[in-house]
């Protein structure tokens, strides 16, 4: 599938910071699954440096404002052809043991509820494919895809108590009752072309260690393996680990995001 | 009923002066009481003048405290140097291959030496630095190794500090202030200087600028701040060197390479020893709210702008529970036999060693696997029955964040104290540099235990310090 | 070597804090001189009022005491509080706490001056308030403040750091200055009457001898104290020390030393001289048509003005 991306960030400052620093990690992964056809990243005004393909795999380069910011606006436009692979990180050149994801964070901190989950969803299951599978159907089931129910301070703990979410929810609650469990999982973040279904053109979902296939991705929202539709970016620990783009700036101003993103089949334009 | 364990004095046993101490028997045993009491009231002076104060992280009371400092310097041969000398670098040395092993390809766990759980699940392994190469390959550039005597030829090491290890200013603060009190005893033995190590420490860190770092590098020293109870030794480092000492406010970053804010504008930083954590250095990486950081550092450390001294991750190595294997790794990564020897310890989390461990409480040290600064520890021959049991409560209740040693009878020196001169324990820890070349300053910092019978030297709970003689050859 | 731009503001602050800290003291003594003569009329409650007025605390002493405005509350407010930031108690702790940050910039003796009057400034605190005297309290201060500047004036290196303990020094004093002599002008006597009578002359004396200018304004001006004499002693006469043209000379002068050494002239540099230029042509005449008054106020923010370009140029080390 040839997948054609639109994506602006806008971050307004009022009143405006003293310097704003930024990590983007921003580009497609290099696997299989996608190839790269044109991608570009514009940021108006930005010193941009510092940039290198991190153990994970993952772009990551830096941009700096001095001085007064009242606006960053961030573009991000490009083509990639996509493959179904299943969710089989396929071909993913990455140097971070897979041993170094089974770590809790503020996020993915298992509570008892996540662990009853976890440890019930694998009773049964034979392999260690079959074990992820049943844990993300088990994290589907859980959490509703409600949007609004949670913001994105909210740990996969109170997600699963809450019996709601988004995106973000599900991939931390897999994260979390995975690694309860010493499975190796992270979180990953792309962009998906939705149709009807769950429409989050910016989306996360979670990528477990499977012993014989590598890492293999799981959206437990939309309940399927990443495939043709989706484009993954990065990895991380959790939803700020991963992030896209990760800032901060100097100074007491209040921060107002907007996002608009499009994900387009481009082959049917 | 325990026996009373009979501690090697370092001074001699039964009257017989050991060879390096024979010069100071009749200084100290000559010494008047006025006399002594008005050197050591000069001495605390003059430690207060300079400012040398240590505040200790959540005890409160007089920031501005002085840790005591006792006179009687602790004294080694040249020959008993050597060994530690070698056996601290060739630590130093595996410990460093280690770091690079396993943010690289992990060789040491892949052969089975050590549990990948224990190093990749470790808190202090740090995924965000995996394949990134530091300039020559190091990763801790500063090794403190915490020492003890047992014996006229045994010591063991208790602990190895990669990250930022504190107390080097102690070490050249001691010897200045004796030099100053006591010319002639420095006249009439010969001691190796130790004064060197600014020098040292500044080319170490210039050996270790970046690739993209032409002409002479810019260093400076990143501190906490001068809340922080370090930040004497930070400020005094930093003017012994003639580098800057900066705080997170004071370095940005643009493009590609960090800069320090200075009344001539900015000026690029090629080296920053930092003496903060791997959790505080770049809120963009790590913690997000750490507010000490620079945004940006860890992106232009990571693509080769600026080195960072120790690396960050450089943790994972001295952890307790890594520190068991430190003698596998000198025999993985260096082919040789360890000069020096580990103490026996005793995981928790091992169910074997937890039996052996709650069945000898009593005679055995337990501490935190992460703990620090004497913290958090039992003394199992110097604690009472119900301090033990409490003990056994907490280990039962979390296996894995104990370990047990035995107790060791750590070596004594003789020291000043209210009755004159009695013997107290002492341990030791010399500051290894590692850049282009692997140094060691003949000397360091030893800690002292002044309360009678204590084997605690923190200076958090009681401890003072010396001066170390390494006698010249 | 290289200054850090935040160590240059703790060198400037060092240098405004201890000022700031003999301002206080000077105060001090204007008031209590003051409330030796009786209170003639209801047209000002109290001299306290003016020194609280003038020290730029009144709001904060208001949230503390309310209008309790007795001598006792004032001289624990201006002298001990470490709940105002321009006690003399304040300001000499953070002077010695902005010296330990920037410790390896100053000589042992510059430190030593700094670090001793914080820790006699602690026991001045522990000591019952009945065995100290006011007057031992002001000599004290600025005994202190002129150990501290006598220091730094024969030990520091004619470095850039020495600069710029400099030009903290005499933006402080041009301020204080300004604002001594507006709180006389508008605080303390804000009914015309009393302009030119005896109870004015002798309030006008005390301020000069607050400014420790008694004797030097009899030596260079004689005769009858009237405001003219003293506007023009203490705004525009380059032989008062603390006048505002010896003050922006001086601060100019450092600026200038600064530029030659880092080989840039700055906006710093333009405002500063354009500060002396104005003080220089100006005369006293000049100063009352327009209104002391006004005169002062723009003067005021002309200082702060300075300051902020100061703190934009080499203080926050983006410039250039």
């Amino acid at each position: 599938m040839r997948l054609q991306v639109n994506h602006r960030t806008t971050y307004k400052f009022d009143p405006p910071m003293r310097g704003v620093a930024q990590s983007l990690r921003l580009w497609p992964s290099l696997f299989e699954g996608q190839s790269v056809l044109d991608w570009n990243v514009d940021i108006d005004g930005a010193i941009r440096g510092a940039n290198f393909r991190d153990g994970a795999g993952d772009l990551i380069e830096t941009a700096t404002f001095l001085g007064t910011v009242e606006e960053v606006v961030i573009e991000v436009s490009g083509t990639v052809e996509t493959t179904d692979l299943s969710g089989v990180l396929k071909g993913h050149r990455e140097k971070v043991p897979p041993l170094a994801y089974v770590r809790r964070g503020p996020f993915t901190h298992p509570s008892p509820a996540i662990r009853d989950l976890a440890t019930e969803a694998v009773m049964g299951a034979e392999n260690p494919l079959a074990q992820a599978h049943a844990l993300a159907a088990a994290v589907g089931e859980a959490i509703a895809y409600t949007p609004g129910e949670t913001d994105a301070q909210t740990t996969a703990a109170e997600a699963l108590d809450a019996g709601h979410g988004v995106c973000q929810d599900h991939a931390h609650t897999l994260v979390a009752a995975a690694i309860c469990l010493d499975i190796p999982a992270r979180y990953v973040t792309g962009y998906l072309h939705a149709e009807g279904d769950i429409a989050e053109a910016s989306h996360a979902w979670a990528e477990i260690y499977v012993q014989g296939l590598g890492w293999v991705g799981f959206d437990a929202s939309n309940r399927v393996c990443p495939d043709e539709r989706y484009i993954r970016l990065g990895s991380g620990f959790d939803s700020i680990d991963a992030a896209p783009i990760r800032g901060v700036s100097q100074g007491a101003g209040a921060e107002l995001m907007d996002v608009d993103v499009t994900v387009l089949d481009a082959g049917q334009q | 009923m325990v026996e009373k364990p009979i501690y090697f004095n370092e001074m001699g046993m039964d009257g017989a002066v050991r060879p390096p101490y024979a010069g100071l028997d009749s200084w100290a045993a000559d010494m008047p009481d006025e006399f002594r009491n008005t050197k050591q009231s000069e001495a605390e002076a003059l430690f207060r003048r300079i400012g040398i104060t240590f505040a200790v992280y959540g005890e409160g009371g007089d920031p501005d405290r002085l840790i005591p400092f006792d006179m009687f310097p602790r004294i080694f041969a040249a020959n008993e140097w050597r060994k530690l000398d070698r056996g601290v670098k060739q630590r130093a040395k595996a410990l460093n291959a280690f770091l690079m092993d396993v943010y690289g390809r992990g060789e040491i766990v892949k052969a089975g030496k050590i549990p990948g759980r224990l190093v990749y699940q470790n808190e202090a392994y740090e995924k965000s630095v995996v394949g990134i190469k530091p300039p020559r390959g190091v990763y801790s550039h500063i090794v403190g190794i915490d020492l003890v005597r047992t014996g006229p030829d045994e010591f063991f090491v208790l602990e190895d500090n990669c990250r930022t290890p504190s107390g080097v200013s102690y070490m050249l603060e001691n010897r200045e202030i004796m030099m100053r009190m006591f010319p002639q005893l420095f006249r009439e033995n010969r001691i190796a200087p130790v004064e060197n190590y600014p020098a040292q420490l500044k080319r170490t860190l210039a050996s270790v600028a970046p690739e993209k770092c032409d002409g002479e590098p810019t260093i400076a020293i990143l501190t906490p701040g001068h809340f922080n109870s370090a930040y004497y030794e930070h400020s005094f480092l930093a003017d012994m060197m003639g580098v800057a000492l900066v705080e997170g406010q004071d370095l940005f970053v643009k493009g590609d390479f960090c800069y320090m804010r200075t009344t001539e504008g900015p000026k690029k930083v090629d080296v920053i020893y930092r003496r903060i954590d791997d959790a505080f250095i770049d809120p963009l990486c790590f913690r997000p709210e750490s507010m000490l950081g620079v945004p940006g550092l860890m992106n232009v450390y990571r693509s080769g702008g600026v080195a960072i001294a120790s690396a960050p991750g450089a943790g994972v190595a001295d952890d307790k529970a890594i520190y068991t294997f430190v003698p596998d790794m000198i025999r993985f990564y260096l082919g040789e036999e360890p000069i020096l020897n580990n103490v026996p310890t005793w995981q928790c989390s091992k169910g074997d060693d937890m039996k052996y461990v709650t069945e000898n409480l009593a005679e055995l040290v337990v501490k935190e696997v992460h703990g620090s600064g004497g913290y958090g520890m039992l003394v199992g021959p110097r604690s009472t029955k119900e301090q033990i049991e409490a003990f056994r409560a907490k280990i039962e209740n979390d296996p894995s964040n104990y370990i047990a040693q035995p107790t060791l009878a750590l070596s004594t020196c003789p020291t000043f104290v209210e009755e004159g001169i009695a013997p107290r324990h002492v341990d030791l820890r010399p500051y290894c540099l590692v850049g282009e070349n692997i140094e060691l300053v003949p000397g360091g910092l030893t800690r002292v235990a002044l309360t009678e019978g204590s084997l605690v030297v923190n200076s958090s709970q009681g401890g003072g310090v010396k001066d170390t003689w390494v006698m010249a050859e | 070597m290289t200054l850090l731009a935040r160590h240059a503001e703790n060198l400037f602050w060092i240098g405004r804090l201890v000022e700031r800290a003999e301002t206080v003291a000077r105060l001090f003594e204007v008031g209590s001189r003051n409330a030796l003569i009786p209170n003639t009329s209801g047209g000002f409650r109290n001299e306290w009022e003016s020194v609280l007025q003038a020290s730029g605390t009144a709001g904060r002493f208001e949230e503390k005491y309310g209008d309790d405005v007795r001598e006792r509350n004032v001289e624990s407010f201006l002298f001990f509080d470490s709940d105002n930031p321009s006690s003399v108690a304040s300001c000499v702790e953070s002077a010695r706490e902005n010296a330990r940050i920037v410790r390896t910039s100053l000589t042992s003796q510059t430190w030593d001056a700094l670090n001793n009057a914080h820790q006699e400034m602690r026991e001045l605190k522990r000591t019952e308030r009945s065995k100290l005297s006011m007057n031992d309290l002001i000599d004290w201060t600025l005994r202190t403040a002129a150990l501290i500047r006598g220091t730094i004036e024969d030990t520091q290196l004619r470095i850039d750091g020495y600069d710029f303990l400099n030009i903290g020094t005499y933006l402080e004093r041009a301020d204080s200055t300004a604002r001594l002599l507006d709180v006389k002008y508008f605080v303390l006597l804000p009914q015309v009457d009393f302009v030119g009578t005896g109870l004015d002359n002798y309030q006008w004396r005390t301020i000069l001898r607050a400014l420790s200018a008694h004797r030097a304004f009899n030596w260079a001006y004689g005769g009858e104290v009237t405001a003219m004499k003293i506007a023009d002693f203490l705004i525009l006469n380059r032989k008062a020390p603390r006048s505002l043209i010896t003050c922006a000379e001086e601060a100019c002068w450092h600026l200038d030393r600064l530029a030659r050494g880092y080989g840039t002239t700055t906006e710093a540099q333009t405002q500063a001289r354009s500060l002396v230029a104005k003080l220089s042509e100006i005369t006293v005449d000049d100063i009352f048509d327009e209104g002391l008054h006004e005169f002062l106020s723009r003067s005021i923010n002309e200082i702060a003005g300075l300051s902020a370009v100061i703190s934009e140029v080499y203080l926050i080390g983006e410039a250039r």
